[in-house]
């Protein structure tokens, strides 16, 4: 119980901050609302054969790489408390080994749902209508925002180890970059050579946007195997990656957090 | 009672290629103030660390408040206060923010945050700034709220990592006065620093430290005693050297060194700078004018060459080279 208090202390520090550095939320939501607009009206001609055009194809992209993008955002924090040695401070504190490292990645969840419900409006604005009602469409929110919150553990963890709070944003946004756009977020898998397609097929980002075009009402196959698995169960999938990331870095976080500067 | 008690801590990095705690043992009497003194590298934050439970010793034993910081570091944490070489404290946030959020981690109430934040932003001089982001901080305003932060539970022992490290000479006698006012009420405290000046004016207790370990400790009038003291320094003209040194005999009470090619004279002094003026006065009536006077007071360097024959060199380790990365990016801002 105090543990869960403790950690919303710490989430509570990361709304503060918002607060007094408002900036930081705006260009939050500046780059991915920007994103929206570009690809829309860009690539408008990739939807000539889709019904309501390429946005119902791109929205559930373009949500899937912002979530994405969380993995640096989580891991650029953790590594400037590091540097700052608040991490040094709150590790003198009588609190839970796990509180701090919860709070960062809840604070940044929080910060996604705004970040995502600014998109959302923005893609309305452009054109997106989800068409398969309320609670599916809720459902498909909830697997982003739970999306954004496993990789933030990831870089929790990234973050912990680097200690430098430039160098880990350059290398997760090397990792993650490639990620978002090795799937069928933003075109379909077919046009890319073979071996790539099976990466795009397995790829945690493709499942997610498959799952969630799924929930907002618009099904599209990906992948170069037919019937395989990922594109069959994109949403089951999804989650199976989802618990995967949180068994593994969520306890590597914890200890890493208690053991750093061993 | 003893506050805290260090034995033979053993803390090595690279596989027991540097070792940065090398045997140290050390202890606080409750309600005084241990002054640890030594230069970059010598160990003393890996000390603070080890004590203040943040790092886990390879070897050797340590008790805060008598609680063992290996076995029950939680318990540890109940009682003590850190706060370290550079402020620990979130930038982006106001005094107050920060203040109330370590007191909420503290598991404070939320009345009782907002109550103990004001009462130290008050104690602290920070109350007119207390709404400012911390990043529009002087860097004595900055390590004032750091220090500020450590005392939310008012603790028992309190751990100040060079707490004047890094600031100008006001920030850091703005500093003095902060710590003596909480020596004044009685906290138990452990201060590591770089300066003889500091641990001087501030310790009860001086300990040497030297590559991992304690080299000397008593109090600041015996280390001085140990090294030599203050001393007169004086240059002057070469045909005024034997009647200076003799005026220079006279003043300091005791047997003056010249360095005749230097034209320099050195007399041990125990009035420090009534001897100063003493000396200006006679020299004045004699009309000899000196080219450069000077009371020396002796200085770390002086400490650890009279202690180990070595001057006070710069031990290149994993802690303080994570201290120096710290410190550049500091310095940046």
């Amino acid at each position: 119980m105090r543990a869960l208090s403790d950690s919303l202390v710490i989430m509570k520090r990361q709304l503060l901050q918002l607060a007094r550095v408002p900036e930081v939320l705006i260009f939050n939501t500046i780059q991915p609302v920007m994103f929206v607009l570009l690809f829309r009206y860009v690539f408008a001609g990739l939807g000539s054969g889709i019904k309501g055009g390429y946005v119902q194809l791109l929205m559930p992209g373009i949500f899937v790489q912002t979530v994405t993008f969380t993995l640096a955002a989580t891991a650029q924090g953790m590594a400037q408390d590091m540097e700052k040695g608040l991490i040094d401070r709150f590790r003198s504190l009588p609190i839970s080994r796990a509180a701090v490292v919860t709070g960062r990645t809840l604070g940044d969840g929080l910060l996604n749902i705004v970040v995502i419900a600014v998109m959302g409006t923005a893609g309305f604005v452009v054109g997106w209508r989800p068409t398969s009602g309320l609670l599916k469409i809720s459902l498909g929110f909830l697997m982003l925002l739970l999306f954004g919150y496993a990789l933030s553990w990831a870089g929790i963890f990234a973050g912990l180890v680097a200690k430098d709070a430039r160098v880990v944003a350059n290398i997760s946004f090397l990792f993650t970059f490639p990620l978002t756009f090795l799937s069928n977020a933003f075109a379909s898998t077919t046009s890319m050579p073979k071996p790539l397609q099976y990466v795009a097929e397995w790829n945690p980002v493709s499942t997610m946007v498959a799952g969630v075009r799924q929930l907002f009402g618009f099904h599209n196959m990906f992948g170069v195997t037919k019937n395989s698995f990922p594109s069959t169960h994109p949403i089951q999938t999804s989650l199976l990656y989802m618990v995967l990331i949180m068994a593994i870095f969520v306890p590597l976080s914890v200890q890493k957090y208690k053991n750093t500067n061993k | 009672m003893k506050s805290v008690i260090a034995e033979n801590l053993v803390k090595t990095y690279r596989n027991g290629e540097v070792r940065a705690l090398d045997g140290l043992s050390l202890e606080v009497e409750e309600g005084t103030v241990l002054g640890v003194l030594g230069p970059n590298g010598a160990g003393k934050t890996t000390t603070v660390r080890v004590l203040a439970t943040l790092l886990k010793p390879d070897s050797g034993r340590a008790m805060v408040g008598g609680i063992d910081v290996v076995k029950n570091p939680k318990a540890v944490r109940e009682i003590i206060g850190l706060s370290g070489q550079y402020a620990a404290v979130d930038e982006t946030l106001t005094g107050w923010d920060n203040l109330v959020m370590f007191g909420r981690l503290y598991h404070l109430s939320s009345e009782a945050a907002n109550a103990r934040a004001r009462e130290l932003l008050e104690q602290f001089s920070l109350a007119d700034d207390a709404k400012r982001p911390i990043k529009t901080f002087s860097g004595g305003m900055r390590r004032r709220l750091d220090l500020a932060a450590s005392l939310i539970i008012r603790p028992k022992v309190l751990f100040l990592d060079e707490p004047t490290t890094g600031l100008d000479p006001r920030g850091r006698m703005e500093m003095w006065k902060v710590i003596e006012g909480l020596v004044k009420d009685g906290v138990t405290l452990l201060l590591t620093t770089q300066y003889l000046e500091e641990a001087d004016q501030l310790a009860d207790e001086i300990a040497v430290i030297d590559r991992g370990k304690v080299i000397a400790r008593g109090t600041s009038d015996q280390l001085k005693t140990q090294v030599g003291g203050e001393r007169l320094e004086l240059i002057v003209a070469e045909a005024d050297i034997s009647q200076a040194r003799e005026i220079a005999d006279r003043v300091g009470g005791s047997t003056s060194s010249v360095d005749v090619g230097l034209r320099k004279i050195s007399t041990p002094v125990t009035t420090g700078g009534e001897a100063l003026v003493g000396l200006l006065r006679e020299l004045d009536l004699a009309k000899i004018h000196p080219l450069d006077i000077a009371l020396k007071r002796p200085s770390l360097d002086d400490v650890f060459m009279s202690l180990t024959g070595h001057a006070a060199e710069e031990v290149e380790t994993a802690a303080s080279n994570e201290k120096n990365k710290g410190k550049k990016r500091g310095g940046k801002k």
